[in-house]
């Protein structure tokens, strides 16, 4: 790449660039439809997005997690079920990045960002109740190459995707938290749906169960076990990209309320408008909502390249607690803008219009589950020790 | 005689690991996750062992690697004062 990099600055207009011509373009069709996001997406491509946390020297942007994240904060404002699908292959990305060191790895990543594909992810399976840390389909080795047969519950947008990246036992004697992460290039990948996508909000991201049968070559097997790369990469990269999308869709419904209120404002000087005290309130939580999301931003930055500390017990409550506080803010946002906008939110048809962005925003607390979550959390609270 | 702390270790697995075999197929240095104990089941051993010792794991000892093994158990347990010998005079 000979282009000077981009600054955090510049991929932010370059967001609101993407956002303006083409995703808030699409946006209520995809929604209505529950289709791909097909515009978007090829608009991401064009300016090499796919490719944004593929290093330099591999051919990619070069991106650091903070200023991925930022793209699609700002995307989610204009379509979220485009900046979603942006935010889940990014996941998939940071992972291939951290955990393929191998040569064959290392030129797939650059296939990615140079062929600009996109990367999928089956990571639940039908029977195993939603905890992605264990598996009962098993790769099957056949010299260089393996089978890999799944069924899964959910594959976001798998029928548009170049490869999905699956996870399964490392054999068929492994027990089921011996897990790897598997790249399974659609060329070599038959899915057959098991269930459709109609669904209260994301409808884009075309969140189909399938089941997956793949052939596939046995050096695009992630090195590290799933486990390592699920603590140290996935679940932080995920859970840091959804808050930052869910802080995008706070962000949007909060300044339909802003210009709300500023537009009675104009219509009565002197006047204080009613929904003035509520905006005040609503500062509150958005302001907060993205200085947690900031400060874990911050805090993973600094430690990622650590295995000891990504899976330190602080940091896992840190991180699922970002989870649990932003998928929660983001609903509280919406519904206080809502307030202030009154019919003209509730209307489907005005500009202050908060219909979809309810309906999205409640995605947040069921895509992986928040109870889980709390769960989990529950559990490392038993042995984190005071500091 | 009281049992050995390997033995203790070994029963404790038995009863919360939730392994795929039997803790009797597992060598000192066999990996327990790859033996199927589970990052929900390691919490549970952990707090029998604090519970069997009487003794708290420090923070930095509150890592994947400290309940990786028999051996790694014994040495983490070994470094907060708990061997055959203080077992034996206790």
């Amino acid at each position: 790449m000979d282009a000077p990099e981009m600054t955090l600055s510049e991929a932010i207009d370059l967001a609101h660039r993407i956002g303006k011509e083409t995703a808030a373009i699409h946006a209520v069709d995809v929604d209505l439809q529950a289709r791909f996001p097909k515009e978007t997406v090829d608009a991401f491509r064009a300016e090499g997005l796919l490719g944004a946390l593929v290093p330099t020297e591999l051919g990619g942007l070069g991106h650091d997690l903070r200023t991925a994240a930022a793209v699609v904060r700002v995307v989610g404002r204009y379509c979220a079920s485009s900046a979603m699908i942006l935010a889940m292959h990014h996941i998939q990305v940071a992972c291939l990045v951290r955990h393929g060191r191998s040569d064959a790895l290392r030129a797939y990543a650059r296939r990615v960002a140079e062929e600009q594909l996109l990367l999928a992810s089956a990571t639940t399976e039908i029977g195993i109740g939603g905890n992605t840390r264990n598996s009962t389909c098993f790769v099957e080795r056949d010299g260089d190459g393996f089978t890999l047969n799944k069924q899964a519950p959910v594959i976001s947008y798998g029928q548009y995707a170049d490869a999905i990246f699956t996870t399964a036992r490392r054999d068929e004697d492994s027990p089921p938290s011996d897990q790897v992460l598997a790249v399974c290039e659609a060329a070599a990948v038959s899915l057959t749906p098991l269930s459709g996508w109609d669904t209260f909000g994301f409808r884009g991201t075309c969140s189909l169960g399938f089941t997956l049968e793949a052939t596939g070559d046995a050096a695009l097997i992630l090195d590290d076990p799933f486990g390592d790369i699920s603590a140290q990469t996935m679940l932080p990269t995920a859970h840091l990209l959804w808050s930052s999308l869910w802080l995008g869709l706070a962000e949007e419904a909060s300044w339909r309320a802003q210009r709300f209120v500023q537009k009675a404002a104009r219509k009565t000087p002197g006047t204080v408008p009613p929904g003035a005290a509520r905006l005040a309130a609503l500062m509150v939580t958005r302001q907060e909502f993205a200085a947690a999301v900031d400060s874990l931003m911050t805090r993973y930055l600094q430690i990622m390249d650590d295995p000891d500390e990504t899976s330190a017990v602080d940091f896992m409550i840190a991180i699922n607690t970002l989870k649990i506080s932003a998928s929660t803010e983001v609903v509280e946002v919406v519904n206080q803008a809502l307030l202030i906008c009154g019919i003209q939110g509730y209307r489907e048809d005005s500009e202050y219009s908060l219909g979809r962005i309810l309906r999205d925003a409640h995605g947040a607390a069921v895509m992986v589950n928040n109870d889980r979550i709390a769960g989990n959390t529950a559990q490392l609270a038993l042995m984190q020790r005071e500091f | 005689m009281s049992q050995s702390v390997t033995d203790s270790i070994r029963a404790l697995l038995t009863e919360h690991a939730r392994l795929g075999t039997d803790v009797a197929n597992l060598s000192d240095t066999d990996d327990l996750y790859g033996a199927g104990m589970t990052s929900h089941a390691s919490v549970t051993v952990m707090l029998a062992c604090e519970d069997e010792w009487d003794i708290e794991f420090p923070q930095q000892m509150l890592k994947k690697s400290t309940f990786a093994s028999v051996g790694n158990i014994r040495d983490a347990l070994a470094e907060l004062g708990v061997d055959d010998a203080t077992v034996a005079s206790a």
